[in-house]
């Protein structure tokens, strides 16, 4: 029955659970629609401190674009079956991931060690900004790492065989909606300085 | 099919779901998989309701107990000392502290539980898979999650009426400084971080039951239920969840700055503050009317949100009752959808005084009385649909009647709150308050106690007592205008709200008596909507049963279910839909449901 259902799916309408995906995306551009909104209105006012953005920042989309084809890659391979080359795929992926929150944080550190008031009395909203703004995608990218690695060990359960590509298309277009998020957020936030 | 497709997606639940269906065997569920992990939207729809009520007889009550001190000043209610405690009550009297505590949980409870989960997480959830001819939600696990969020929500609400500095106490709207420190007022303390924990479990819960809401009205429409065949219900129950999705998240993140600015020592809220006790404080540059944009940028959707459910359910009941078809169907959907983008676009009429710039404010008074325009097609339709009707007096139908009342008595005051010249005499009066309960608070109860009498044959298989439904009816609708209406009365005076004893003012001594009245009548219609959770209650159990599918004989899909229907809504296939909702009173013939094709010599709607 599994199978049958499956074919006719792909023929007509977008799964529900995928609509579901691209519906939760827009709910989270709202929230950081909010936010740079805020950030807008707030640089506007008065007390407002020009804040370096760390170089390590920079670093760190390249990693998550690379993470971004990894994942294309590993979608691919599991397609086409490849499974092998999907575990390892995947696991560079979830590597990246982590490598990114990982650079997100020295980013911070370096700003604090030039004596930038990231949080606390006397801290300058410009910058506290840049916490709560990147804090919380860094938060969508480790959630990314979650589904990523849920996905992964239930392809390979052997109680119950699953060929659907759908959970791991889920999981592969919201990496790559937290990569695009990403970089318009690096761009705003470098450019509405 | 698209349901298919959904039943063969790989959760568990729904392959068992298919197998029912083909099979029609006893399903053997134990008592929590079925009335308390369930997945079945029906029975999740019944824990929203039920939950619902319990919190509006919560919030119900707070509101008599701030009613009282507010219509008698100077009374000692020395047995509520006995019952609440010293903190709530002190030598007889409410405390200040209290009343602000109760006037703010009245507010939140009502707006978020209530009205928003209460009235579309238990419509949602029971109308969309039944009407749309839907197995069940896309997603029937994240439905569960939604109520299960929600009910932790309440349970942390709840919590908060214990602690020992009371619950928040800042107003339901968490207006910064106040929701920012916490020295700022005993509330401002564990009570306020208790609140923000509740909400965004809240929010967390909307949204969860927003996505699947239209996923699921959008993939899992049975064949031939176009979208122009839809009932007027669903349409409603779409656009809320639209707003809901596209809102929350904006309340979410000005909730995130806050908890910065409690937590964490940053400025984005506050600025230049000395605080009695504690001196001045560090934070420099922030700008608490921030927090007011981000706040309305929800606050003002949200209102819709509370009210659209019940402007859908208010048109399908009226026209079943009337039996004729809704007027203007297609002038109905496209009201809702401006409606729905204009609600985004008139937040700032909340901050007229909040030193907005005047040009600014400008826009938005033309963009709110712009909202007038589709309200006055909505209501114009319901006027038309029963003009003429057929109409039968259920108590469904009476309480639909009452909330076009209701609507139009507080609607036509928004348009003078929408001016912001007025606004100026008028803000923060108690023309305010007439003004949103009677257009939001009592209209949207009016559409929630007109759904659960229209639908709570589907969905415990038996009746509600009539008699009682009607003195239910009668008592509140009085008991509506009577409290609300004076109250304008009082705003145009000058009366502010939010104030704990009016009777120290010269100006306001005046409406001592009046808000004697006020306070009489919501004791009084208090009591009488403990009548409706007795008969709700004891109808479950005891109530007349159903014995026929169709009782109301109306056209929607819900109606072909079994009386009392399983996990799966239908047995066999689901029935395909060949026409629109709303063909009474056609061809000689007094209702034709949706499933029956259309005849060779019939007109075409
Ligand atoms: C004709 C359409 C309407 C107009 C022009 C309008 C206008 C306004 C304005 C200008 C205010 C702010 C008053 C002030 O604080 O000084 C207001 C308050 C409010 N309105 Fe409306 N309104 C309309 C319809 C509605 C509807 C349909 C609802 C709910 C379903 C609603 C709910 C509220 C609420 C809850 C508040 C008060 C919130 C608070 O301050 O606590 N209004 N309205
Ligand atoms: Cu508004």
């Amino acid at each position: 029955m599994m199978a049958v259902t499956e074919t006719s799916n792909r023929s007509k309408k977008i799964h529900p659970h995928k609509f579901l995906m691209w519906m939760g995306i827009g709910s989270i551009c709202m929230m950081f629609a909010g936010l740079t909104s805020a950030y807008i209105v707030k640089r506007n006012q008065a007390n407002w401190e020009d804040v370096q953005l760390s170089p390590v920042f920079l670093y760190s989309t390249f990693v998550i674009i690379i993470s971004s084809i990894t994942m294309y890659l590993a979608l691919r391979a599991f397609k086409a079956r490849q499974m092998l080359q999907y575990k390892n795929l995947i696991t560079i992926t979830v590597i990246l991931g982590l490598v990114f929150a990982y650079l997100q944080y020295i980013g911070f550190k370096g700003m604090a060690n030039h004596g930038v008031l990231l949080i606390g009395p006397g801290s300058n909203a410009a910058a506290s900004f840049l916490v709560v703004i990147i804090g919380l995608h860094v938060l969508h990218v480790l959630g990314g790492v979650v589904a990523l690695l849920i996905t992964f060990f239930r392809a390979f359960r052997t109680k119950v065989k699953s060929y659907s590509p759908v959970p791991i298309e889920i999981v592969s277009t919201y990496w790559h909606f937290v990569d695009i998020l990403w970089i318009y957020l690096y761009i705003f936030l470098y450019v509405a300085r | 099919m698209s349901n298919e497709i959904a039943l063969g997606a790989g959760a568990g639940l729904s392959t068992e779901l298919a197998s029912e269906h083909h099979e029609h065997h006893e399903h053997h569920q134990s008592f929590i998989t079925k009335y308390i992990f369930s997945t079945d939207h029906k029975m999740i729809s019944k824990q929203f309701l039920i939950t619902g009520i319990i919190w509006a007889f919560l919030g119900g009550l707070m509101s008599v107990l701030f009613r009282l001190q507010l219509g008698y000043p100077d009374s000692h209610f020395y047995w509520l000392q006995d019952v609440l405690g010293k903190f709530w009550v002190e030598d007889g009297r409410i405390t200040p502290q209290a009343y602000y505590a109760l006037v703010t949980i009245h507010g939140t409870v009502m707006v978020f539980f209530v009205l928003t989960a209460g009235l579309s997480g238990t419509f949602a959830n029971f109308l969309i898979p039944l009407q749309i001819g839907a197995r069940d939600m896309a997603s029937p696990f994240m439905n569960m999650l939604s109520y299960w969020f929600f009910l932790a929500a309440g349970l942390v609400m709840l919590s908060s009426l214990f602690v020992e500095t009371g619950p928040f106490s800042g107003g339901w709207v968490a207006y910064a400084p106040l929701s920012a420190l916490r020295d700022a007022s005993p509330g401002s303390k564990s009570g306020m971080d208790l609140w923000l924990i509740s909400i965004i479990l809240f929010v967390v819960s909307s949204l969860l039951g927003g996505l699947n809401y239209i996923a699921t009205i959008l993939n899992m429409r049975t064949k031939g239920m176009s979208m122009t065949r839809l009932p007027l219900t669903i349409w409603a129950l779409f656009f809320t969840a639209v707003i809901g999705v596209l809102s929350f998240p904006v309340l979410f993140s000005g909730f995130i700055l806050l908890i910065f600015d409690r937590n964490f020592g940053t400025s984005f809220y506050l600025s230049d503050i000395f605080i009695n006790g504690v001196g001045a404080l560090p934070n420099e540059g922030g700008t608490a009317i921030l927090y007011q944009h981000l706040f309305w940028f929800l606050g003002h959707p949200e209102v819709y949100i509370v009210l659209l459910p019940a402007m859908g359910m208010a048109s399908e009941i009226m026209s079943v009752n009337a039996r004729k078809p809704i007027f203007g169907y297609m002038a109905m959907i496209g009201s809702l959808f401006a409606i729905c983008i204009l609600s985004f676009l008139v937040w700032a009429h909340h901050m007229f005084v909040s030193g907005l710039n005047p040009f600014v404010g400008s826009v938005f008074v033309l963009l709110t009385l712009l909202i007038a325009v589709p309200s006055a097609i909505k209501v114009f339709n319901w006027l038309t649909t029963l003009w003429r009707g057929n109409i039968r007096f259920t108590p469904g139908m009476l309480f639909t009647i009452g909330f076009v009342s209701l609507f139009i008595s507080g609607g036509l005051t928004g348009i003078w709150l929408g001016d912001s010249a007025l606004d100026i005499h008028l803000h923060d009066t108690y023309f305010v308050i007439a003004h949103f309960h009677l257009v939001m608070g009592v209209a949207s109860m009016f559409g929630m106690f007109a759904g659960i009498y229209h639908w709570f044959p589907k969905m415990y298989g038996r009746y509600m007592n009539n008699t009682l439904a009607y003195i239910h009816f009668w008592i509140t609708l009085a008991g509506a205008y009577l409290i609300f209406w004076p109250m304008h009365y009082e705003g145009l005076a000058g009366m502010p709200r939010r104030y704990y004893d009016y009777s120290s003012w010269e100006s306001f001594k005046q409406f001592a008596e009046l808000n004697r009245f006020i306070s009489t009548v919501v004791i009084i219609t208090f009591a009488t909507q403990l009548l409706f959770i007795f008969n709700f209650f004891y109808s479950i159990f005891k109530g007349r049963k159903v014995t026929t599918k169709n009782p109301w004989g109306a056209n929607t899909l819900e109606w072909t279910t079994p009386i009392n229907p399983g996990h799966g809504n239908w047995e066999g296939e689901i029935p395909e839909v060949h026409r629109w909702a709303y063909d009474y009173n056609k061809d000689g013939r007094e209702f034709i449901p949706q499933t029956e094709p259309v005849g060779a010599d019939e007109s075409q709607h």
